[in-house]
């Protein structure tokens, strides 16, 4: 695949050298000078000099042949600029952008990105998980499958403690995926009974969320 | 008309206070506050400092009741995600946008953005005043 990545930040650095490992021809565009500079000097050829903003470097960069443009820089607003710019002028089939606010996950998605990487919301779900009380943590969603990944620790009180998986009404697309209980792992089926302080980790579609956090008792 | 204006550099308070003479509601956004000194002590109209491609930000100076939302910060890009988010998440119906890189203007154009970009249109005056003037010196000397 013929890769472009917009932005020579440390993002955008490991990722050009991980994805040349891998076999593709990647270019990465910085337009910085003395940034430019450095990585040049660790990636030769596979870095170019110039704003992945302006469509002169697009073209340039021959972004007519890509496969897929990445933009990672640390500005939202260029990220957009710069997939929108590649997907409507270059007709690049595949656009990923990374978002720096995961509020904006929305409005790039209702402008055409296919994809948004937001690690910003990552870093939060992975800390909250990790504080003491949180009973619902929220770990990845699958945005084509439109399905959640989510961890639920069952509450004392929960109405499902003691009742067998297969009595347990759960949300009609949904399913558990895995039981840690007293750090070993149990892949569930329908005769498990369901402990307190279970860490639950379950797929749902963001419809059955509520739902389900509302049987275990997490809402 | 209640209008949002999102930068307020030389452009930015110069259209605010047009605006404001002019009998419309005006709130202006800026990162830096110092920006608000280009207002002058009698604008009346309201000034938010802030991020304006945050929709909190945007939603403080009231874009959700605006008729109009005009961007021109100094930054292409903070101007084409601010209109695009007046447009397709708050629907204002009049978002104007300033592009200074002529082909980026081309481009979100083509999407539906209104336009305007100030390289061509300088460009394009201060040649025909340029050429004018020659055509017209070329007469006098004829």
């Amino acid at each position: 695949m013929y890769i472009i990545i917009g932005g020579g930040g440390d993002v955008g650095y490991y990722l050009t050298r991980n994805l040349l490992t891998q076999g593709h021809e990647v270019l990465l565009l910085e337009k910085e000078n003395g940034r430019y500079q450095t990585l040049s000097e660790e990636l030769g050829q596979s870095v170019l000099k110039g704003d992945a903003c302006e469509a002169i470097t697009m073209e340039d960069a021959g972004a007519r042949r890509a496969d897929a443009v990445i933009a990672v820089t640390g500005e939202d607003e260029d990220n957009l600029v710069i997939c929108q710019v590649a997907k409507k002028r270059f007709n690049v089939a595949r656009t990923i952008a990374r978002l720096n606010n995961p509020k904006h996950e929305d409005l790039f998605q209702r402008l055409g990105i296919d994809v948004t990487v937001s690690p910003t919301k990552g870093i939060l779900s992975l800390i909250e998980s990790e504080l003491p009380g949180q009973r619902f943590v929220m770990l990845m969603t699958l945005k084509r499958a439109g399905l959640e990944i989510l961890s639920m620790n069952v509450p004392p009180f929960s109405p499902v403690i003691g009742k067998r998986l297969n009595q347990i009404n759960l949300p009609r697309k949904s399913n558990l995926a895995l039981i840690i209980r007293d750090n070993e792992p149990i892949f569930p089926n329908g005769e498990i009974e369901i402990q307190e302080n279970d860490e639950v980790y379950a797929l749902v579609n963001s419809e059955g969320e509520d739902e389900l956090r509302k049987t275990f008792g997490t809402a | 008309m209640k209008i949002v204006i999102l930068g307020c550099g030389r452009v930015g308070a110069t259209l605010a206070t047009q605006l404001e003479q002019a009998g419309h509601t005006i709130a202006i956004i800026d990162s830096q506050t110092d920006a608000f000194q280009r207002l002058g002590p009698k604008f009346k109209g309201e000034k938010i400092t802030g991020n304006g491609v945050d929709e909190e930000v945007l939603k403080r100076a009231g874009i959700e009741a605006a008729d109009a939302f005009a961007a021109v910060t100094n930054g292409d890009n903070r101007n084409i995600m601010a209109s695009q988010i007046a447009k397709e998440i708050f629907h204002i119906k009049r978002v104007v946008c300033r592009i200074y890189d002529p082909l980026r203007e081309n481009t979100f154009k083509d999407l539906g953005l209104e336009t305007i970009c100030p390289t061509t249109i300088i460009a394009g005056m201060v040649s025909d005043a340029l050429v004018r003037s020659e055509t017209s010196g070329q007469r006098k000397s004829s």
